[in-house]
């Protein structure tokens, strides 16, 4: 062998090994089981279910722990070994405000029907590492509340639109059947039903990046977080020999609405504009960004000025996807020695041509 | 279902059939990119997954399978895929381009010529040509529409007036009977001749970008150039060190870190095999006899420095042989 | 009473690849006669090569126009496709009856960003006449098959098309890179005819 990157079966296998290897850890630790990654390191769990575009806490336990933590490898996992499952059908749509409540915080209402509800949040924890942790502490217990809450919970922003404050979100003409991206290309201009299905399976911290950069003048929505919720939502589906919905399941949910910006004229009665975010299990930083950003894109029917990073469509549609991304910027690792010796003896020549015209000029000079 | 659990060539069978839809839209018009649903495959995006989802739709029982990345059959990539496809689909497989039905290539063309019935899979990072002048897809799909492929002779003819040259040595864009302006892949410019008129059938999977495209047998595959700059391919001043070649792409190998260098074919099959008829290269004769170190500048001056004396490294690195491989 | 419906492939991951690269080669080199490798039966008036294609190709992704409705149960059985009433909104379109099809331009003919969203149609015709050399019989001059996939050009007569076909297959190729991509089928051969085929009549 005389070329240092060529390598046979043996070396791949081998790195196989050695990955396995360094993936258990010390033996002499105990082994984390998927059930405790599932049951204890949930929003992680949430994060790969997300933007692995599966809904099964088990596989996505199982990917974290095979990809060593390693999120964006974890969610390809999930997504490699989705693309195999066969597809028995669509759902009905999830209804949002049938939602059986664990958290729901308005910041645009002091108080709303039902409640603030706060639910498991890091909020207002104080974020001091919790030194009982390293010795196991155990959970306290909580105590249940005096007063059940309510089986469903209205959603806040519904409130604006009984008024006609805010815009309606209503089906577009003739209610088309939303394009299934993962199994039709993405091409443009991309409807809103296709760029929310991206946003909710794009990477969170692109995302993140692109909602912050509206807040910070790259373009202006002004947001409130109207409503952010999270819990257990039906999932139904209308089986063509039965013709009417049945539940197969509930699936949790994180749900933002942000209220922006509003629109109208001197004739057309202005009202609030909607940003929307959701996405599969806990995920509420995601589902803010997702929302920043869906009502970024929404630019053009608003009669905004597509101009800043977050307005571009297809700058964010293309580039949100972690297992493209990751894919392309870590093949760089594959050889191109062929690619790169072709410019090399461009670039030799080039050189050499200018080095033998140069003492020619400085004889002229 | 194949022994492993997973599908005969991995994709299941409705994904096949979508792709297969795209590839016979994609022969009847060629060169243009087809939209395709293309999948998360068990390899990255980036890493080969068009021209894998591609092969795994043409592939059947019948076929043998040639995987190259740098011309070669043993670059770790080529190996990977390779062993893929042995075990999901469970083909057989060959270095001899001239025994395989199906080759899957990343960046080059095998040497020997191909013939009918042969299937060439490309894999294609970037399938628009004009992507590196105008990012939108919305805006280049519009041109394509066009044929309006002004901008891009625009940029070639820049690199004349600024380089003197046109400074695209890679993925060199090319013409397809007259009409659309297509990416041969990240191939060395030096091998778009091959493309021409080839009576292969010519696939190329872009799986990340979501894309195939083709260029049926004997069709019209023409680099851009200008009259007063006639497309010309990379040459090099000396044969393969190997096998003699010089009608070749040669890999530059450094051999030491004194500056020793030497050329051999990128294609390893079509160099292994030459010298299994015999051809041997300049540094073949200089490892034979006495003439060693007068010959050694043969295998690889550079800028007129011979290879330094290192004859015991060289020939240690020069033991494969056909016999050896 | 309904017959029973006759079965698919025996083997349907195999034999859907066999047909698959029977119908990329009959399309990547036109004008030659390709022969299904494999016994098949479909039902009237499909020929075995229709029926083949439509398995190998349909699915509830494609919607489907046919010309007789009475192979749609086993079509819709075996390939679970739409069938539409409008050509123009059909991907495929199964013709039994070349000399009752609609003109060429009655089906989708893609939109000058995605050439590809236009129909393929599977014509069954009487047979195919290739320029034998018969040292006997009258040598047919076929018409004249040039464009990518020939080397250089082709003879082949079709037997079986309407009159006037030719002149609408070369408007077909006027709106290049638009227009529909035909698969000519004669009992188990098939014979492809992509867009980019020019046809001249000896």
């Amino acid at each position: 062998m005389y070329v240092a990157v060529k390598g046979g079966e043996t070396a791949i296998l081998n790195a196989g090994t050695l990955l396995a290897q360094a993936r258990r850890g010390d033996p002499a630790v105990s082994e984390v089981s998927v059930a405790q990654i599932a049951g204890q390191l949930r929003l992680g769990v949430a994060r790969v279910m997300a933007e692995g575009s599966l809904y099964d806490e088990e596989l996505a336990a199982l990917a974290l722990k095979q990809a060593a933590g390693d999120q964006v490898e974890a969610i390809f996992l999930l997504r490699a070994y989705r693309t195999t499952l066969p597809r028995f059908g669509y759902s009905q749509p999830l209804d949002t405000a049938r939602m059986a409540v664990r958290r729901r915080i308005s910041a645009t209402f002091k108080e709303l029907p039902g409640g603030q509800v706060l639910g498991p949040t890091y909020d207002y924890t104080q974020r001091l590492l919790d030194f009982s942790l390293l010795a196991g502490g155990e959970a306290p217990v909580v105590a249940e509340a005096a007063q059940p809450l309510p089986e469903h919970l209205p959603r806040g922003i519904d409130l604006l639109g009984e008024e006609g404050l805010i815009e309606p979100e209503l089906p577009p003409p003739g209610d088309p059947a939303p394009a299934d991206l993962s199994r039709e290309p993405l091409s443009f201009p991309a409807g809103r039903a296709t760029r929310l299905q991206n946003l909710a399976r794009g990477d969170e911290g692109f995302l993140l990046a692109l909602g912050y950069s509206t807040q910070r003048g790259y373009s202006h929505t002004h947001p409130f977080a109207g409503e952010i919720r999270m819990g257990e939502v039906a999932l139904e589906v209308v089986p063509e020999e039965l013709g009417f919905a049945i539940q197969i399941g509930e699936i949790t949910v994180t749900e933002c609405q942000m209220v922006n910006q509003f629109a109208g004229s001197s004739t057309t009665p202005p009202q609030f504009t909607r940003g929307y975010g959701l996405a599969f299990g806990e995920a509420e930083r995601k589902t803010m960004a997702m929302a920043l950003v869906d009502r970024a894109l929404r630019c053009a029917e608003l009669g905004e000025e597509p101009a800043a990073p977050a307005q571009q469509a297809e700058f964010v549609l293309s580039h949100s996807d972690n297992v493209e991304a990751g894919g392309f910027v870590q093949h760089l690792k594959l050889p191109h020695y062929v690619d790169f010796q072709s410019e090399l003896e461009l670039v030799r020549r080039m050189r050499a041509a200018i080095a033998s015209a140069q003492p020619a000029q400085e004889q002229t000079a | 279902m194949s022994a492993t659990g997973y599908n005969f060539a991995y994709l299941d069978p409705q994904t096949k059939r979508m792709i297969r839809r795209a590839l016979l839209k994609a022969v009847a018009i060629p060169g243009y990119q087809v939209p395709f649903g293309s999948r998360e495959m068990p390899l990255p995006y980036g890493w080969g997954t068009g021209g894998i989802q591609v092969t795994a739709s043409v592939l059947g029982r019948d076929d043998v399978l040639k995987v190259i990345d740098q011309g070669s059959d043993d670059t770790v990539n080529a190996v990977n895929i390779r062993r893929f496809f042995a075990r999901t689909a469970d083909v057989a497989t060959t270095d001899r381009t001239a025994e395989a039905t199906v080759i899957q290539t990343r960046h080059r063309i095998p040497e020997a010529p191909l013939a009918e019935g042969q299937i060439m899979v490309y894999q294609v990072p970037e399938p628009e040509p004009m992507r590196r002048l105008e990012p939108r897809e919305a805006v280049t799909r519009t041109l394509h529409a066009l044929a309006d492929y002004g901008f891009m002779h625009v940029k070639l003819y820049e690199d004349i007036a600024r380089y003197g040259h046109i400074a695209t040595t890679y993925d060199y864009p090319v013409m397809v009977n007259g009409r659309y302006l297509m990416s041969p892949s990240p191939i060395p410019k030096f091998d778009n001749p091959k493309l021409h008129r080839s009576p292969a059938l010519q696939l190329f999977g872009a799986g990340r970008e979501k894309r195939v495209y083709a260029v049926p047998p004997y069709t019209r595959v023409e680099s851009l150039d200008f009259e007063d700059h006639p497309f010309s391919v990379q040459r090099w001043d000396e044969p393969c060190a190997l096998c003699g070649a010089d009608d070749s792409f040669l890999d530059e190998v450094v051999l030491d870190d004194a500056g020793g260098r030497m050329f051999v074919c990128s294609d390893s099959e079509y160099c292994a095999s030459r010298q299994h008829a015999g051809h041997t290269g300049p540094a073949h004769r200089a490892q034979r006899g006495s003439l060693a170190a007068a010959r050694a500048g043969e295998v690889g001056i550079e800028q007129g420095k011979p290879v330094p004396a290192s004859n015991d490294t060289a020939s240690a690195r020069l033991g494969r042989g056909p016999a050896s491989s | 009473m309904n017959a029973p419906l006759l079965p698919g492939f025996a083997q349907p991951e195999d034999h859907a690849q066999r047909v698959f690269r029977l119908l990329l080669d009959a399309l990547a080199r036109p004008g030659r006669v390709q022969t299904l490798p494999f016994e098949f039966a479909a039902p009237a008036p499909l020929a075995p090569a229709t029926g083949a294609a439509a398995l190998a190709l349909l699915d509830y992704e494609t919607p489907v126009w046919l010309q007789s409705a009475d192979s749609a149960p086993w079509l819709r059985f075996h390939a679970g496709c739409p069938l539409v009433d409008d050509p123009a909104r059909a991907r495929f379109a199964l013709i039994d009856d070349a000399g009752a099809m609609p003109p060429l331009s009655a089906f989708a003919q893609g939109e000058p960003e995605y050439p590809d969203r236009s129909a393929t149609l599977l014509i069954q015709v009487a047979g195919f006449a290739p320029h034998a050399s018969t040292e006997r019989g009258p040598t047919l001059r076929g018409p004249i098959w040039s464009g990518p996939g020939i080397a250089d050009e082709v003879r082949l007569g079709v037997v079986g098309l309407p009159d006037g076909f030719w002149r609408d297959w070369q408007r077909n190729a006027g709106h290049f890179p638009l227009g529909v991509d035909l698969l000519l089928v004669a009992g188990a051969q098939v014979v492809g005819l992509p867009r980019t085929t020019t046809v001249r009549e000896a």
